[in-house]
C-alpha cells in the first residue's frame, strides 16, 4: 500500500517523461509543514517555498521579529523540498547538517525561499538556500546544508 | 551572574513560536541553560517513522542557546542570532521529548558564543549538536553588558 508520502515522493510527472515529485502533496502529507504553513509555487523546475506571516511565527513579540527556528526550519523544508524534486526517490533526504546564517531580522511579513543544488550526489546532496521577504536581493538568512539521498 | 527568573518546565509565554511547539525552560543560570520540547504529532517531519522534523531541533537549538547568553548577562539587552550550524547525529526516538543544553562560554560587549547539545534524556548519547554566535543588540534605556 502506498502511503501520501511516498505517492507525493514518487509524482506522477509527464508520460514518458522523468517523474517529479509532487511537493504541494509532500508539504501536505509531513505535519510540521502543515504546522508551520509552508507553501511551494512550482513553475516548471524554479520551485519558490512561502511561509505565509502568521502570529504564532513570531521569536522577538517587541520588534516583532520571526523566530530564527522558524526561518531555519522553512529553509530546511525548502531544501528538502529541492533535493526531493532533483535526486527523487522513494524516502524523503535526511539532513546531516546545516549552517544558517541570519542577516537581518524577518519581519512580520510573509517569507519566500528557494534553494539551489550545489553539488548532487550519489550519496550526499549539498544545497544552498535563500530566504528573502519583499526584496529578492535582501536576503534575510541563507542555509548551507548536507543531505543525505538515500536510507542509510 | 545573573539568573534568570525560571523554575522546571517554565513555558517561554514571552516567545510565541517557542510556545506555538510547546517550547519551556527547565533552568537557566550563569550562561548555561536547559530547554524542552514535548512530544508532539504535529512535529513530525517523517510520517512514516514519527521522527520529530529537523526544523524543531533548529528552533530548540536556537532557543536554548538564546536563554543561555540571556542567563549570563548582567543587564537586559535584545540579542540576536548571527549564526547557528547544527549536526544532526541520529534521528530523535519519536514519542519522547528533546531536550538541549546550551552554554555560553564566551560573553564580549557585541557577541556571545555558544554551543549546545539535543538529546533525550541522556547528555551522553545526543541527537544533535550545535555552535552559535549571537550580536547583543541594546535598546533603548538598557546599556550593553560591560
Amino acid at each position: 500500500m502506498t502511503t501520501p508520502l511516498e505517492a507525493a515522493l514518487l509524482g506522477n510527472g509527464a508520460p514518458g517523461g522523468r517523474r517529479k515529485a509532487d511537493l504541494a502533496a509532500l508539504l501536505e502529507a509531513i505535519p510540521y509543514c502543515r504546522f508551520l504553513g509552508v507553501k511551494v509555487d512550482c513553475k516548471g523546475s524554479e520551485i519558490t517555498t512561502i511561509m505565509p506571516f502568521a502570529p504564532h511565527r513570531i521569536g522577538n513579540p517587541v520588534l516583532p521579529a520571526l523566530h530564527g527556528g522558524a526561518i531555519g526550519a522553512f529553509m530546511e523544508t525548502t531544501a528538502i523540498l529541492q533535493v526531493a524534486f532533483d535526486a527523487g526517490g522513494p524516502v524523503l533526504p535526511k539532513p546531516v547538517n546545516i549552517a544558517i546564517e541570519y542577516l537581518r531580522s524577518g519581519r512580520a511579513v510573509d517569507t519566500y525561499a528557494r534553494a539551489v543544488i550545489t553539488k548532487l550526489g550519489r550519496r550526499i546532496i549539498n544545497v544552498h538556500v535563500d530566504a528573502w521577504q519583499d526584496d529578492h536581493d535582501k536576503p534575510i538568512a541563507a542555509l548551507r546544508g548536507h543531505f543525505m539521498a538515500a536510507a542509510d | 551572574m545573573s539568573d534568570i527568573e525560571v523554575n522546571a518546565g517554565t513555558p517561554l509565554a514571552h516567545v510565541p513560536h517557542a510556545q506555538a511547539i510547546g517550547m519551556a525552560v527547565v533552568s537557566a543560570r550563569d550562561g548555561v541553560a536547559v530547554c524542552t520540547v514535548p512530544y508532539d504529532e504535529k512535529l513530525v517531519g517523517n510520517p512514516m517513522t514519527g521522527v520529530i522534523h529537523g526544523g524543531v531541533m533548529t528552533t530548540l537549538l536556537d532557543n536554548a542557546c538564546g536563554v543561555a547568553v540571556g542567563s549570563k548577562m548582567q543587564s537586559m539587552a535584545m540579542i540576536a542570532t548571527l549564526d547557528l550550524r547544527i549536526d544532526y547525529l541520529k534521528p530523535a526516538e519519536p514519542g519522547r521529548p528533546l531536550f538541549a543544553r546550551a552554554e555560553c562560554y564566551k560573553l564580549t560587549r557585541s557577541i556571545a558564543f555558544v554551543r549546545g547539545t539535543a538529546h533525550q534524556g541522556d547528555e551522553g548519547d545526543p541527537v544533535a549538536t550545535c555552535a552559535a554566535a549571537f550580536m547583543i543588540t541594546g535598546i533603548a534605556g538598557f546599556a550593553r553588558p560591560a
